[in-house]
């Protein structure tokens, strides 16, 4: 072979290389391909409930392609011939009478169904979860004020996909679900009726509604989520991962994983994980029994009629808000459902997108950060955090407080006074609670940092006295005060957090690594950045270097 | 042939490639690459990306106990996964094949009844297996490597030098003198804007003609008819009973805003009965007809507690008491619910002496003008 070699040598040999040679040949994917594989991830369990909204999006995608080969987005009168005994002969629309198609005629339809339903209440879930990390941990800031906006944006497209998702069947939930929404949009001052007419041609109910969210679902909205999640995910490689602080870890660089294989291998895991979730939720938890709701008819209405999970505080708010009509000169009137539900929606979720800009302004803070706080040493921002999700809580209760009121036996106007009090009480109250719970947090950061970890070993002096021996984490001046400074990374507050004991030894039955191997791997470990460290790192590298021995607090 | 092309291509010139990249291609031959060990290579490689491999925990040892039992489980985590998408397959297929049927019917509590729980369960162990599996490998086969990059600022370079191309551009193109080509594309694009959502004017529909909002299919003589279109007569209904009727026109029951409720009040209610201003002859005796539609967002009103004599509705809680016009007393409602006047035909059945004297259902904001 080797006569014939004018190639260059090291071209590879490999019927696998030689493809790999061919392909690069005619489109050069090589840097770009090594720069991908090479880019490294921070490694934290937080950093993947955005990747579970995205997996949770593909989900849906697929279920959804599936269900609409079977859907009928029409509101024609048909009547009821399936197989579903008790509803036979009533007359309903095409779309009611698809879905309950898809439901018992369908060779696992039904299944499919569930999990389309499944995957939509954990895609705005793991949103809502991913925006609350980014927010307690400053990750929005400087550069990333504008995937932030895009985020917030795409939740509230989330929150439409719902709604004109859960409206579709037309069986008698989502078209109450419907009349308030068509309530909602008349409540508007001026432009109420006229828009009204625009999206339901005409008067309630009319014939095409449910076309038109047939579209606006499958679609105008998802082609619009699809390219904000591109726009979100190519801002956030240019721009690249935040990461907590701890050893190593600067302004200027990303420390963990590559992305193949370690980090390419745990999120295909991912992947596969909430799919399997999904499917389990899908096929073992009913969700939605429309055949037990019947086809939509304007005179009746099931008790308890709620939305879906992330429509709740809209409706709690609705709920509590007072009969306050504003009747204007001229007769003209603004209705008293136009304040809870277009008015707090809009500025909680406009408040919500601009408040980088807001915190920006506030704190003069305009210097870009790739390293995240931790909640406890930002506690104005971790308070208004917790202030607002009390609020959103409170609210998403109050929609279910004829629930409450019925299974806790309390009657139904005591609860929607608890409500209306608490909701301009509870959030104050919560973030006074935060704003304390936050600075005793730092404040313990700070005690064990100056004397040292609890050791639990109590010594009596020669005068009598009794003392707990402390543990320093590092260095200590003439007084036996830690000098260590905070470094906005967790703090060891326990003797097994810096390596008071050793790992236990691998195996359920018996041992299967050498407790040798153990000991070597601990001393491994002291260098720092170990991997399993990093959310124990200290303000300096590892282990203390002196100071390492017990000492008594002598001041 | 009077001109010569002397570019490289068809008829002459040198076809040579450019110089290459530099850098890395001019720092390291292809012998020199040659010589390196893969793993240089990548260290290499990841360096021009600006990574460099802090620190390499290497997996459990070739042939160690931790290698065999991790790859046992890992193996049996697979294995497992795939059992059960088979499983899958055969519950799919196999339903009303050679396992009983999948239809499910509301009498049977038996492999139909199963047929979904048991694809949610298959499918989901298969895809949750094979994910833990991918987790497993990763923590306990594969090497565990602390790698660190740099993070990259701008570049002052690049933005002076893309600064000059962008502005050497739209300096060429002189459209900052040139004020008739900007003016004539302003007005241009003003009206391509508007032309482009013109179309969208096929979905306004005025809604003040012919007041849809305000009226509904009652009329003066209209029976009151129950949802299976019986019509209704005095004494049909037991004091302190509701009903819900609709007008009798075809389709009747399926309006959206004529649903209406016929309540026969008892002797007490009656006594205490307070009508709206100008509605006192709307009542027939001890009957009393409230359109279904609330006030606040349209829901129908539906639970009716005689002994408080109020109706309540399920979606926002609002209250009306049915003595006093249904007038709302707590909740989010801000109107009474509309009252239909009562009369009865020659035959003595119920029907309405008119329609509704304001707008049935959710306030809007001329609702007081029509």
């Amino acid at each position: 072979m080797a006569a014939r070699t004018a190639t260059a040598p090291g071209t590879p040999t490999t019927k696998l290389g030689k493809t790999a040679y061919e392909l690069d040949d005619r489109i050069i994917v090589a840097p770009w391909l090594r720069r991908t594989l090479n880019k490294v991830y921070p490694d934290h369990w937080s950093f993947l409930l955005g990747e579970i909204a995205l997996y949770s999006f593909i989900i849906l995608l697929l279920s959804g392609t599936y269900l609409t080969f079977f859907f009928d987005a029409s509101m024609r009168e048909v009547v009821y011939n399936g197989s579903y005994a008790p509803l036979r002969g009533v007359e309903m629309s095409a779309a009611y009478d698809s879905a309950l198609a898809l439901s018992f005629d369908v060779r696992g339809g039904l299944f499919m169904r569930q999990l389309h339903h499944w995957a939509a209440l954990l895609f705005v879930a793991s949103i809502v979860v991913h925006l609350l990390r980014i927010f307690f941990t400053g990750a929005f800031r400087r550069p990333r004020e504008t995937n932030w906006i895009i985020g917030v944006v795409m939740l509230v497209l989330a929150l439409l996909m719902g709604v004109t998702g859960y409206s579709l069947p037309d069986d008698l939930l989502s078209g109450t679900g419907l009349r308030i929404i068509s309530a909602i949009l008349l409540s508007v001052p001026v432009i109420g009726t006229w828009a009204h007419f625009a999206v339901f041609n005409g008067d309630f109910v009319g014939e095409q509604i449910i076309g038109r969210f047939y579209i606006v679902h499958v679609l105008l909205i998802p082609a619009i989520l699809l390219a904000l999640i591109g726009l979100h995910l190519l801002i956030l490689v240019k721009q690249k991962h935040t990461q907590f602080p701890g050893a190593g870890r600067t302004e200027h660089n990303v420390v963990g994983n590559r992305l193949f294989p370690t980090f390419a291998a745990k999120a295909t895991g991912l992947v596969f994980v909430v799919f399997g979730v999904c499917a389990l939720l899908g096929g073992l938890v009913q969700i939605n029994p429309i055949w037990l709701w019947g086809p939509y008819n304007p005179a009746q209405v099931s008790s308890a009629s709620q939305p879906d999970w992330y429509i709740g505080f809209l409706d709690g708010s609705t709920r509590l808000f007072p009969p306050w009509d504003i009747n204007l000169p001229g007769d003209y009137t603004i209705p008293a459902l136009f304040w809870p539900t277009v008015v707090i929606a809009g500025a909680m979720f406009t408040v919500l997108a601009l408040y980088p800009i807001i915190e920006r302004k506030l704190t003069g803070d305009t210097a870009s950060h790739h390293l995240l706080q931790r909640p406890r040493d930002v506690p104005v921002r971790t308070s208004l955090g917790a202030m607002a999700l009390a609020f959103y809580v409170w609210l998403w209760m109050s929609g279910g407080n004829d629930v409450i009121a019925d299974k806790f036996d309390i009657s139904l106007n005591a609860m929607t006074w608890v409500g209306r009090i608490g909701i301009v009480v509870v959030p104050p109250v919560v973030y006074l609670l935060t704003y304390r719970i936050c600075l005793g947090l730092q404040q313990h950061d700070r005690e064990v940092l100056e004397h040292g970890i609890e050791t639990g070993v109590i010594r009596r002096l020669p005068s009598g006295e009794f003392i707990e021996v402390h543990q320093p984490l590092g260095p200590v001046d003439s007084h036996g005060h830690g000098t260590l400074a905070y470094g906005g990374a967790p703090v060891p507050k326990r003797m097994n957090h810096i390596g008071g004991a050793r790992r236990a030894i691998r195996g359920f039955f018996k041992p299967v690594e050498e407790p040798s191997q153990v000991e070597i791997e601990q001393r491994g470990e002291g260098r720092g950045l170990a991997p399993g460290e990093s959310d124990r790192e200290l303000t300096s590298s590892g282990r203390p270097v002196d100071g390492g021995r017990p000492q008594e607090p002598r001041d | 042939m009077s001109t010569r092309d002397t570019r490289p291509g068809s008829t002459g010139g040198a076809d040579v490639p450019g110089p290459l990249y530099g850098g890395p291609d001019d720092d390291y031959t292809p012998e020199q690459l040659a010589a390196m060990s893969r793993e240089d290579l990548d260290r290499l490689g990841a360096h021009y990306d600006g990574v460099e491999i802090l620190h390499v925990d290497p997996g459990p040892a070739p042939g160690s106990t931790m290698e065999k039992r991790a790859v046992r489980q890992v193996g049996l985590v697979f294995a497992l996964a795939g059992v059960f998408a088979f499983l899958f397959v055969v519950v799919y297929v196999g339903s009303g094949w050679f396992l009983p049927d999948w239809h499910w019917q509301i009498t049977e509590n038996g492999w139909s009844a199963l047929f979904t729980p048991l694809l949610g369960l298959t499918m989901g162990l298969a895809m949750g297996l094979v994910g833990i599996g991918l987790v497993l490998f990763t923590k306990k086969l594969l090497p565990h490597e602390t790698a660190v990059q740099d993070k990259h600022d701008g570049s002052h370079f690049d933005r002076v030098t893309a600064g000059a191309t962008l502005v050497g551009g739209f300096h060429n193109s002189g459209l900052a003198r040139r004020k008739l080509i900007t003016r004539s594309l302003g007005f241009m694009a003003a009206g391509l804007g508007l032309m482009l959502i013109m179309p969208l004017g096929g979905l306004i529909k005025n809604p003040n003609k012919g007041n849809p909002l305000g009226t509904t299919e009652w009329a003066k003589g209209v029976r009151l008819v129950r949802n299976d279109g019986t019509p209704i007569r005095p004494g049909d209904q037991q004091p302190g009973s509701l009903e819900t009727v609709f007008p009798a026109v075809p389709g009747g029951n399926r309006q959206a805003d004529a649903a209406t409720m016929l309540i026969r009040l008892r002797p007490e209610q009656v006594e205490s009965l307070t009508p709206r201003q100008g509605q006192a002859d709307f009542a027939f005796g001890e009957y009393v007809a409230y359109s279904k539609i609330c006030t606040h967002a349209g829901c129908p009103v539906s639970l009716y507690e005689q002994e408080t004599s109020r109706i309540l509705c399920p979606c926002h809680q609002s209250q009306f008491d049915v003595t006093q016009g249904a007038k709302p007393v707590f909740g989010p409602a801000t109107r009474p619910l509309p009252q239909l006047p009562l009369e009865l035909d020659d035959e003595g059945y119920f029907v309405a002496s008119s329609d509704y004297i304001e707008a049935v259902g959710p306030t809007y904001w001329n609702r007081e003008r029509i």
